[in-house]
């Protein structure tokens, strides 16, 4: 495993306040993109917080591209790119300017031909003479995107990149943000939207109350976790599930007129199940008019996780 | 960029605060200056043509230092504490924080800028008060010198105060109701040898009193105090400055969460 970024035992307790972070242990691989999930107030921003510079940690270590944070935070800063969850910038300067800065601030030269290829990825070029404050909201995230890409950062962090931008805009940033990870940037992204997640993410990370609950890959996640559903709209109610059925995982609704399978182990395990049940269904004679299979989503593995704690 | 000083950041926060200065010219520029002009007309030419000479400089001449720091301090003290307060207060901080820029550049960038803005102040003040009122500088290598001790002091109290500030109103707080008044009564307007005692001995404990004679001097050669005092002080105050700000960046203190 090529590690880009190496999280060790990182606390940060706020006087007088929360614990944010406790002990998280971390690893982050090169290339990939990492979705880190949790609830408000779980230690999200905290994390990407401390490990940006914005938070001081209370204990524990950051190595980033094999560097120790304490020890070499110019260096590591210096190949870091963060998209805040605020838009946070200043909204009198004009696009390419706000853009400019940024590359300067993280100690690069001019490069006229680089801010034009950023602000035309991001379909921001013909805006570039306009004052950040008379674009649209999803306009300035992608300037808050542009400015983080500006330095050609190799670890990008987008903390909620599309929240409150509508459906069609954050179809168009997970395209680009697939698009720089092609490119070769690997990528952090915190975000409470779970199918976004599941969109893009190599890896998904729950976080909880400032510990790490889970981390995993996200189809063994899903294939692990992920539990199949099965409704069944019976032609003739029922007053109790047949005990010939007993060994199937049943609920009869209180109408009886509908039976909910929920397998426990893998999706494969459950469509065999199912197909077992409706085999079973047809031999006892009890008719049905209709199935509808839902396979639970990182959402409801998120959710389960989380109440767990 | 060399890994101990990252000279474009510098260049860039620098760059930007006096790019904003002049997208904002009518109220950092244009409007102190109007202010002093008002002054060296009503007390320079029109009062202080009627008024005797101060320690054998004409009183529109005399007036010249306290007036130019009157404006310097609270201008210099403003925008300094306004760099860094509004991108605390509009989020923008969080770039700053997360770039390899460290004291060194954040301090040349913000503190310097808010220095060449109080410079570029200082030359349209002195050019315009020669419409008003005929003056020398005796020592102008000295003057120059002195102008910049002094608005690198306040620039750093500025941003001392611009982290400190919670809000908008405790920004103004110290210019207005401190550095104002204090200037008024440190000798702008008069020597405080015209003061009987015990006035003359209660402003001696006005620390605005020895830089207005310490500039004074460099202007005319003429001081109340001993001008040793005033540049000691000076430079004790910019040490201590030095001092906050390098803990507030060690500390993190209404910086880093």
């Amino acid at each position: 495993m090529n590690a880009i970024l190496e999280i060790s035992g990182l606390t940060k307790h706020y006087p007088n306040g929360p614990t944010a972070l406790d002990g998280v242990d971390l690893t982050i691989r090169k290339g990939e993109i990492f979705a880190l999930l949790g609830p408000n107030g779980a230690g999200k921003t905290t994390l990407i917080g401390a490990v940006c510079g914005l938070v001081r940690p209370s204990g524990g270590s950051i190595k980033a591209f094999g560097l120790d944070m304490a020890r070499d935070w110019r260096r590591i800063r210096a190949r870091i790119g963060l998209v805040p969850q605020e838009m946070a910038t200043d909204m009198f300067v004009k696009v390419i300017d706000a853009v400019s800065f940024s590359r300067g601030l993280f100690g690069l030269a001019p490069d006229p031909a680089k801010i034009e290829e950023v602000l035309r990825a991001l379909s921001l070029w013909e805006k570039r003479d306009s004052q950040i404050r008379h674009l649209s909201g999803g306009m300035k995230r992608r300037v808050l995107i542009a400015k983080a890409l500006s330095h050609e950062p190799e670890l990008l962090f987008l903390d909620e990149p599309t929240a409150g931008v509508d459906v069609e805009l954050r179809r168009d940033m997970w395209l680009q943000i697939a698009n720089l990870r092609a490119a070769g940037t690997t990528i952090i992204l915190t975000t409470h939207y779970i199918e976004e997640a599941e969109e893009m993410a190599d890896r998904v990370g729950v976080i909880d109350r400032g510990r790490i609950l889970l981390v995993e890959e996200k189809h063994a996640l899903m294939s692990q976790m992920g539990s199949l559903e099965a409704d069944i709209m019976l032609a003739q109610p029922l007053m109790a599930v047949p005990p010939v059925l007993a060994r199937f995982a049943l609920t009869l609704s209180d109408d009886g007129r509908r039976l909910t399978y929920r397998g426990d182990g893998s999706a494969q395990e459950s469509k065999g199940e199912v197909a077992a049940l409706v085999k079973a269904l047809v031999g006892e004679g009890i008719e049905f008019v209709g199935i509808d299979q839902h396979q639970s989503s990182l959402e409801d593995i998120f959710v389960r996780l989380v109440e767990k704690g | 960029m060399h890994w101990g000083f990252n000279a474009r950041g510098a260049w860039a926060i620098f760059s930007t605060e006096v790019e904003r200065a002049f997208r904002t010219a009518f109220q950092s520029i244009f409007a102190p200056v109007l202010t002093t002009s008002l002054y060296f007309v009503v007390f320079g030419a029109a009062i202080g043509s009627r008024m005797n000479s101060v320690g054998g400089t004409s009183y529109g001449a005399f007036i010249i230092p306290g007036l130019l720091l009157l404006t310097l301090l609270g201008e210099t003290t403003s925008n300094a504490s306004f760099g860094i307060h509004m991108p605390r207060f509009s989020g923008t901080i969080y770039e700053l924080l997360s770039a390899p820029v460290g004291v060194a550049e954040t301090l040349l960038g913000l503190v310097g800028a808010a220095v060449a803005k109080s410079l570029i102040l200082t030359a349209i003040i002195l050019v315009t008060a020669r419409f008003f009122v005929a003056y020398e500088i005796a020592h102008p290598v000295l003057a120059l010198g002195y102008v910049l001790l002094v608005c690198t002091a306040f620039a750093l109290f500025g941003f001392v105060i611009g982290v400190w500030a919670d809000g908008w109103d405790k920004l103004r707080i110290v210019p207005a109701l401190i550095l104002t008044p204090l200037t008024f009564l440190g000798g702008t307007f008069y020597s405080i040898d015209m003061l009987p005692d015990p006035w003359r001995s209660v402003a001696l404990m006005n620390p605005i009193v020895y830089l207005v004679n310490g500039l004074r001097w460099t202007f005319s050669g003429h001081s109340d105090v001993n001008i040793w005092i005033s540049f000691g002080l000076t430079l004790a105050f910019l040490i201590g400055c030095i001092a906050v700000v390098s803990w507030m960046f060690r500390t993190g203190w209404r910086l880093r969460a």
